[in-house]
């Protein structure tokens, strides 16, 4: 068995987690990624998604749902910095439609601007992100 | 002499208000409790926020042209002043102590030929600001309705702030706030947020920061992250602001709770003199009339 890490999660508002884990798969801007102990030292960004934990200690969440930030990984410990974020079972369909009506609204503000805004793209990108963790986390 | 009628109704209204005082004293006792938790719990994410930012702004500075947050707009010339005070007065030297040291910090930029612009968080510095520097505000951001202060309400004022810097509408962004440090002592604290300032990190930080890797790259973090920053920073004034101001309050309405106390002693002690008086007055008539008898 591999060794344990420090797996830490905070919110500007709160710590939700901080525990010993065997690892950590996160959805970083470029695509998801699992992060164990000894992993080389990386800074991330992190887009829309479910956080998920391995080897947590028996009824500890092991998922979050978190809305971008960034993550902090240096060997034995990893640090995830979320902008929003709360355990999966706090989840509800409505709070994700809540999300995403908010990120489809500014998504069309820019849509209906002028032509060619450079931040469509991302708030498109924003929204399919959002769909995504809903469908992984309510179905 | 006062007569008793008055003196009795004057001692209910110093009572009746010190009752007041006491029932504020200890509701601001409770919500400073919660203002320290909420304090408390949001320093590993400042904590944290600052470390990085600071080990990735230094890998950065290195190759010229970061980004504007960062590296300023080039010129020092439209000062933004960020004034957060409370919404309510009632709170000892609280509001004034923002509003003296923001006020010195306009007289010095103007002097130096700067152009001020103030942007007011709160309403109490907005109404002391307004009577002579009405010409330099530029908004301002009502927070009496936000019953439990939250991260979305600092991130409204740094979109807020952040959209007036992508308009070029200033240079350097600094906020003002109280810093809490106990119950008696809040120290009034001005923080540069834009172009964003960093502590120099320990030596033993730094040269774990050398080895890290970036995702997408360390600018894109960068960018990323400043905007992130400077929310955060508003976010940790506010909230230090917060238990600023019930540390503020409570210790203001201890000290109104003990001068009512001492006021309604000395007004019992007249009270009783001037009854004994009138008494001894009417034994006097009493007498004297019965010795003309």
């Amino acid at each position: 068995m591999a060794a344990k890490m420090q797996f830490d999660l905070v919110s500007p508002e709160r710590r939700l987690a901080s525990m010993a884990v065997d690892a950590v798969q996160i959805p970083a801007a470029d695509g998801d990624m699992t992060a164990m102990a000894d992993h080389a030292p990386l800074i991330t960004t992190l887009r829309p998604g479910v956080l998920r934990v391995d080897g947590a200690e028996s009824g500890a969440e092991t998922a979050y749902f978190i809305t971008g930030g960034f993550a902090d990984v240096a060997g034995p410990a990893i640090t995830v910095l979320a902008e929003q974020a709360m355990p999966a079972s706090e989840v509800t369909a409505d709070v994700m439609d809540g999300f995403i009506s908010q990120a489809r609204a500014a998504h069309d503000k820019l849509r209906d601007g002028d032509a060619g805004q450079p931040g469509l793209d991302a708030a498109a990108k924003l929204v399919a992100d959002l769909e995504m963790a809903k469908s992984q986390l309510v179905g | 002499m006062p007569n008793l009628k008055d003196l009795k109704n004057r001692i209910a209204s110093v009572k009746s208000t010190r009752k007041i005082t006491k029932a504020m004293q200890m509701v601001a006792a409770a919500k400073l409790r919660r203002a320290q938790d909420a304090a408390e719990a949001a320093r590993p994410y400042a904590e944290r926020m600052q470390a990085v930012m600071s080990g990735l702004a230094q890998a950065v500075d290195a190759s010229a042209g970061g980004p504007r947050l960062l590296s300023g707009s080039g010129k020092d010339d439209v000062h933004l002043l960020v004034v957060m005070t409370a919404e309510r007065g009632l709170c000892g030297g609280f509001n004034s102590t923002i509003v003296r040291k923001a006020r010195v910090a306009i007289d010095t930029l103007v002097a130096q030929g700067k152009t001020v612009k103030i942007l007011t968080v709160g309403k109490k510095g907005r109404e002391q600001l307004k009577r002579d520097h009405s010409a330099r505000m530029i908004g301002h951001v009502d927070l009496s309705d936000v019953k439990r202060l939250g991260y979305a309400d600092a991130a409204r004022i740094a979109t807020n702030v952040l959209d007036r810097f992508d308009a070029g509408e200033f240079d350097v962004a600094t906020i003002f706030f109280n810093r809490f440090q106990s119950v008696i002592s809040q120290i009034p604290t001005a923080t540069q947020i834009v172009p964003a300032q960093f502590e120099a990190p320990a030596a033993g930080a730094e040269a774990s920061g050398a080895q890290y890797d970036y995702e997408p790259s360390e600018e894109a973090v960068l960018e990323d992250l400043l905007p992130r920053g400077v929310a955060t920073q508003i976010f940790t004034a506010l909230l230090e602001n917060a238990a600023s101001e019930q540390g503020a309050r409570m210790s203001a309405m201890d000290n109104a709770t003990r001068n009512a106390g001492d006021m309604i002693e000395r007004l019992t002690i007249e009270y009783n003199r001037s009854r004994q008086a009138v008494i001894t007055n009417e034994l006097i008539e009493i007498i004297s009339g019965a010795e003309a008898l």
